[in-house]
């Protein structure tokens, strides 16, 4: 465990310095009247672990989709030195963004394998062929999907599900893998496997925006950590900065979501 | 009734049934991907025929010039798009494609000696101008509001159906066609005459079948297909784009629907208003699936063309009326055993 504790300070001093991958500034977000996002700046940097923390209706979620190009925004969203005026999904998807979402979106009547295949789908469009390497890597990543590969999705356990939703869009090879609480309703033993992987990955180049209620985990995997409340950005700072900050321990790592997270797991 | 009368009846019932099932299956299909209720499918299956008809007697149709149309108002809203999101040269490349198809075809369409070109090329001629229609209507009715409720679809369904219809009749007249059959030869099979259109269209139906259970189970494009199926959203995310699912799905449609036109044109005389009644049976097939199970589908269709064809005997004048009945068990049936569709998407 101390020995993982380092590499991220080690990484995490390498990577402040990396080519900026995904850069937002000014975002909004409105659901009709209501704003649920407003005026975001946010950014990350290749090799970099950035994770979002805060409260439910913070407008975490909506971040995330609105980077993606899911719901329209204003705003701007510069991805991979490419700026998008208005996020086009598969578009973003080509150039190498990819999104689990909180309720994971799986092919549920489909086999294993088929979703996995599917998550290739634009690479296979653009004729590149290498995802048959892929996939051997993200079944290595994840044996238990091999072993399950003929089952139907619908049929798999909730960490499997998560699993499968991760592979499904590392298939896809991105450059920044977004996810929204990919430990949301997941027993512990689960997620410290979840979160393990993504300290993998980035060792293999693949950049993470995380989204977490789990701050605690959040942090201790991150570079670099976001606060949002109310649609805004509260607080952000070198993610080992933020988990020793007072008010982040008082409202997001104090006793009281110890106690939560306990409850939940 | 006799034995034999029970072949004939069998027989007849059995090629209806065939083309229904391919119907149930385009209906079953379209709606799954994109919500649509595609009532115009029996239009593909007049303009099939009639075209087909149109080109045997050597006329040059005028289907052609709402291909051109068509293609002309599509390729101005390409344009459109270019001029606001930027220059692109695959785009420029699309549209010169697509406006050269349609200029390709009018030549064709003008030039060639219909009546006497071999019937594979009439049947290839036909579907060239087909075919190109599906995503074309798609693009331009159904597309700006894919994301409408389904209510809003089918009301739009019906409007592209009714004005298709009044444009059948300006293209092709009010007068019912037949055209020749594939083959001449006929097999007897004990005392009964097998008619080969008969077994023309069986293999014609059961080929298409397969040859859409492979796509869909084995090719990505198809996976992808079934995918927007199942959940739009983690389709979008996989980078499907729902345009592309709603073009594809048309097109294949489109494709199934003139075929089943052609096959049954040698057999049955078709008029320009006759598609709704045709699909109107292949939407029963559809319901006995319950609007999901492809197989279930199949069977309840070629189960319609069979009591169509037995009802005919028994009690013609009735014979629709009993076929439409027949969806009532099924719906009571669907409705007291099925669970709630709304929330199993949720999950």
């Amino acid at each position: 465990m101390n020995a993982t504790t380092t590499n991220t300070a080690n990484s995490n001093a390498r990577n402040s310095s990396g080519e900026l991958l995904l850069d937002v500034k000014q975002l909004h977000v409105s659901y009709g009247m209501v704003e649920a996002v407003t005026g975001i700046d946010l950014q990350v940097r290749e090799g970099q672990i950035v994770t979002v923390i805060g409260p439910n209706g913070a407008g975490k979620t909506t971040l995330l989709s609105a980077i993606i190009g899911m719901l329209k925004s204003k705003g701007d969203v510069h991805f991979d030195g490419n700026f998008y005026k208005v996020p086009d999904v598969e578009q973003m998807v080509g150039k190498g963004l990819g999104l689990v979402p909180e309720k994971r979106e799986l092919f549920t009547s489909m086999s294993v394998a088929d979703n996995l295949q599917l998550g290739a789908f634009q690479r296979y469009r653009r004729g590149d062929r290498g995802y048959e390497t892929t996939l051997s890597e993200v079944y290595s990543l994840f044996p238990r999907l091999w072993e399950r590969r003929k089952q139907l999705a619908g049929t798999l356990s909730g960490g499997e599900r998560q699993m499968l939703a991760i592979g499904r869009a590392l298939m896809g090879k991105p450059r920044l893998l977004m996810l929204d609480e990919p430990s949301l309703g997941l027993a512990p033993l689960i997620t410290r496997e979840i979160f393990r992987i993504f300290a993998d990955l980035r060792r293999q180049g693949v950049s993470i925006l995380l989204v977490e209620q789990n701050a605690r985990a959040a942090l201790k995997v991150a570079d670099y950590a976001y606060v949002l409340e109310g649609g805004q950005v509260a607080m952000q700072g070198e993610a080992a900065d933020l988990a020793n900050d007072p008010r982040v321990i008082e409202a997001y790592l104090g006793l009281a979501s110890k106690h939560q997270e306990l409850l939940s797991s | 009734m006799n034995f034999q009368i029970a072949v004939l009846l069998g027989q007849d019932g059995v090629t209806n049934g065939a083309i229904y099932a391919l119907l149930a299956l385009s209906i079953l299909l379209v709606f799954t991907v994109t919500r649509i209720l595609l009532i115009p499918l029996g239009e593909f299956v007049t303009y099939g025929a009639l075209t087909m008809a149109a080109i045997q007697s050597g006329e040059p149709t005028a289907l052609v010039w709402l291909l051109l149309a068509l293609m002309l108002i599509d390729c101005a809203l390409d344009l459109r798009l270019l001029v606001q999101n930027g220059f692109s040269a695959h785009r420029a490349r699309w549209i010169g494609l697509k406006l050269g198809y349609a200029v390709l075809m009018c030549v064709l369409i003008q030039t060639l000696p219909l009546a006497d070109i071999p019937m594979f090329a009439q049947v290839l001629l036909t579907l060239g101008l087909l075919v190109p229609l599906g995503p074309i209507i798609y693009r331009l009715f159904f597309q700006p509001i894919a994301s409408a409720s389904s209510l809003v679809l089918m009301i739009v369904s019906i409007a592209v159906h009714v004005a298709m219809v009044g444009i059948g009749l300006l293209l092709f007249g009010p007068e019912g066609a037949r055209t020749q059959p594939f083959s001449d030869t006929g097999f007897s099979l004990g005392p009964v005459m097998l008619k080969s259109q008969t077994l023309w269209v069986i293999l014609v139906s059961v080929a298409l079948i397969v040859m859409l259970f492979i796509a869909f189970e084995r090719t990505l494009y198809g996976k992808a297909l079934r995918a927007t199926a199942v959940n739009r959203m983690g389709a979008r995310l996989m980078g499907i784009s729902p345009v592309f699912a709603g073009k594809a799905t048309f097109a294949m449609a489109t494709f199934i629907g003139a075929m089943s036109g052609i096959l049954i044109a040698p057999i049955t005389t078709l008029y320009f208003d006759s598609g709704f009644i045709i699909s109107l049976k292949g939407f029963v097939g559809a319901i006995i699936g319950g609007l999901v199970s492809y197989p279930l589908a199949a069977a309840g269709a070629v189960v319609v063309g069979l009591i169509e064809a037995f009802s005919m005997f028994w009690a013609s004048s009735y014979k629709e009326i009993i076929v439409f009945t027949l969806i009532i068990p099924f719906l009571l049936w669907r409705s007291l055993t099925s669970h709630h569709v709304e929330e199993d998407e949720e999950e």
